[in-house]
């Protein structure tokens, strides 16, 4: 199935806050199967360094499946997975973080038994141990609630405190490309805002994102472009402003009736 | 994987519950003693079965460790665990009784080597061999027998961990038969006097080796890089894999470390029991995998300590004349135990996702 989309010819807005047009994700044509489910039937995605991109879409329609083949858990049977001008479709997980992918995955993950600090720690396993403290002080100083609790076991935190430092251990790795999915999901409205406010900062620190969200207005409004998806397909395709105002967009996942 | 202990140097709660934990081990060993003491109404037999109680509970710990650690990462039962112990113990056997050692160096009649340095040099080269060749067998049986059925459901390696068990009893039962083969036994009978009792060097060195090994890992999965890649692992694969941690390697490693331990354990069951027979990998797997349990199985202090409990209630029962009934009262503990603590008594229920 072929996009439709919106701006023809424009592949995003090149030269708008530090993007500057030249692809570090592209994902070609790729099939995604669970054992015999067929989950990602052709998904054609560009990602431009500099970027963020949202993949909105209803349950199932294969945002979290996406994400997953971008970052090497699941590898696609047909189709590529191109990052930084590398295929990466067969590459195992655990080098694409040394390649320069961070995942905060869906439903968090945080190390439950593992502190604040530890988690931390964790997330720049890949990087040279001296320079751990120094990324440890960063991300803290990015959300300074964990500090609060450094010794503090991941699984005692709040949703809030959980998806912050989710997003600070995917920092850890120093990603050029984050991938975010579901930040937003089970928490307070007024936490909400404050993740959507980080994840415009890291990205104006010149980390490119990937953001999978339901909550589509809100990520609309940080994206630079956005791709809608639906059972395993990508129907409609352009800017993050014109999408806000197309009519499909806004019935099916604005809440607009 | 759990430790009782969290990472951080600076903290606090951790720091207290470790020695809260050697406190209350000491309190325990005091009231135990005293405990035989009275019943035995002799403080020299109490305190020389008190030795013995550590030196078993050591071996238990060692063996129980290799359970833990991979039931913590891969939620296998691995039943081929007593068995690699087993397998230890005759590779040191083997060692002792090498042309080199035996006939060169000179082990006579009765095998006590009386030069301190001679004992230390012979001991080291048999450790040496022993956890080296035990710890590649465990990550080659890994390799072949497990990693394969990694996706497989959960009953496939349990039945595979049987197997290999089986092959490895039956392996050393085809090279050496079935009776009990003799250990050349290289400490003294003499020892220290305490409390009235004469305490074999042995069960000094035993504990105390023993003691170092569990330190050691304990630092090293609380402390180091890898070690908390382990821990990581443990508790979610998949989140690991995306911090950039090696699943394969790190599973590897798990299973070296625990071959390693039981290498060293086999080393000690000879020297204790004085003989080695294919089929002891059973019994002390039964018994270090209910220490397992028992302490909380994932965590590692649970299982040390697990094993120590296990001992202790089972010379107890010996110092009684109850000894046939000291497998039935190690599993009513269990079983009261699990009723009142279901994750054992060091396991944690800390809500895995909130």
């Amino acid at each position: 199935m072929t996009a439709e989309t919106i701006t023809s010819g424009a592949p995003g807005p090149a030269g708008q806050d530090g993007a500057t047009g030249d692809v570090l994700l592209r994902l070609d044509d790729v099939h995604t199967y669970y054992g015999q489910i067929h989950a990602l039937k052709g998904v054609t995605i560009e990602v431009n360094r500099g970027e963020v991109v949202t993949l909105i879409g209803a349950n199932g329609a294969g945002k979290t499946t996406t994400l997953k083949t971008v970052c090497g858990l699941l590898h696609p049977r047909q189709g590529t997975v191109t990052f930084d001008g590398q295929d990466v479709s067969k590459t195992a997980a655990h080098n694409l973080v040394k390649a320069g992918i961070g995942h905060a995955p869906e439903g968090r993950r945080i190390f439950s038994r593992l502190t604040v600090l530890e988690n931390l720690q964790m997330g720049g396993f890949t990087r040279p141990p001296e320079e751990i403290d120094e990324d440890v002080e960063r991300i803290m100083t990015l959300f300074p609630r964990l500090k609060e609790r450094t010794y503090q076991q991941g699984g005692t935190l709040s949703g809030g405190e959980q998806q912050m430092l989710a997003i600070g251990r995917a920092m850890m790795s120093r990603p050029r490309l984050l991938l975010l999915d579901e930040p937003s999901l089970g928490l307070a409205p007024i936490l909400i805002q404050v993740v959507f406010e980080t994840i415009k900062e890291i990205n104006a620190a010149g980390t490119t994102i990937l953001l999978v969200e339901q909550n589509a207005l809100q990520a609309l409004n940080i994206a630079h472009r956005g791709y809608v998806l639906q059972t395993g397909n990508v129907v409609l395709t352009g800017d993050a402003a014109e999408l806000r105002e197309d009519e499909t967009v806004r019935k099916a996942y604005l809440g607009e009736i | 994987m759990t430790v009782a202990r969290s990472s951080s140097p600076a903290s606090a709660p951790g720091f207290i519950r470790r020695f809260r934990l050697v406190g209350y081990s000491l309190i325990g060993i005091v009231a135990y003693f005293l405990l035989l003491a009275f019943m035995l109404n002799s403080t020299a037999t109490a305190a020389q079965q008190v030795a013995n109680a550590l030196t078993l509970g050591a071996i238990y710990a060692l063996v129980a460790l290799g359970y833990t650690m991979v039931y913590g990462i891969i939620e296998l039962i691995n039943f081929a665990h007593g068995d690699v112990f087993m397998v230890g113990s005759f590779v040191a056997l083997w060692t002792l009784t090498s042309d080199p050692i035996f006939n060169v160096v000179g082990l006579g009649q009765t095998g006590i080597v009386t030069n301190i340095a001679l004992l230390a040099g012979i001991l080291l080269l048999t450790f040496t061999v022993s956890m080296v060749l035990m710890a590649v067998l465990n990550m080659g049986i890994e390799r072949f027998a497990y990693r394969p059925l990694r996706n497989a459901p959960k009953v496939a390696p349990l039945i595979t961990a049987i197997g290999v068990s089986l092959i490895l009893q039956n392996v050393i039962q085809i090279i050496v038969g079935t009776g009990d083969r003799p250990v050349p036994q290289l400490f003294p009978t003499d020892g220290f006097q305490f409390l009235g009792a004469n305490i074999r060097y042995l069960n000094l060195f035993i504990f105390l080796v023993a003691l170092v090994l569990l330190y050691g890992l304990q630092q090293f999965v609380s402390r180091t890089r890898l070690g908390r890649a382990m821990r990581a692992t443990a508790q979610d694969q998949q989140a690991a894999q995306l911090m950039g941690v090696d699943l394969n390697q790190t599973i590897a490693m798990t299973f070296l470390i625990g071959g390693a331990l039981a290498g060293a354990a086999g080393v000690f069951q000879g020297q204790y029991l004085g003989y080695v027979r294919f089929d002891l990998g059973f019994n002390a797997g039964l018994k270090a995998f209910t220490a397992a349990v028992l302490g909380g199985i994932g965590n590692l202090t649970g299982a040390a300590l697990g094993g120590f409990l296990i001992a202790f209630l089972e010379v107890f029962a010996a110092a009684n004349g109850q000894q046939r009934w000291s497998q039935a009262i190690v599993f009513v503990v269990l079983i009261v135990v699990l009723v009142f603590r279901p994750a054992g008594i060091l396991g944690q229920q800390i809500g895995e996702r909130a």
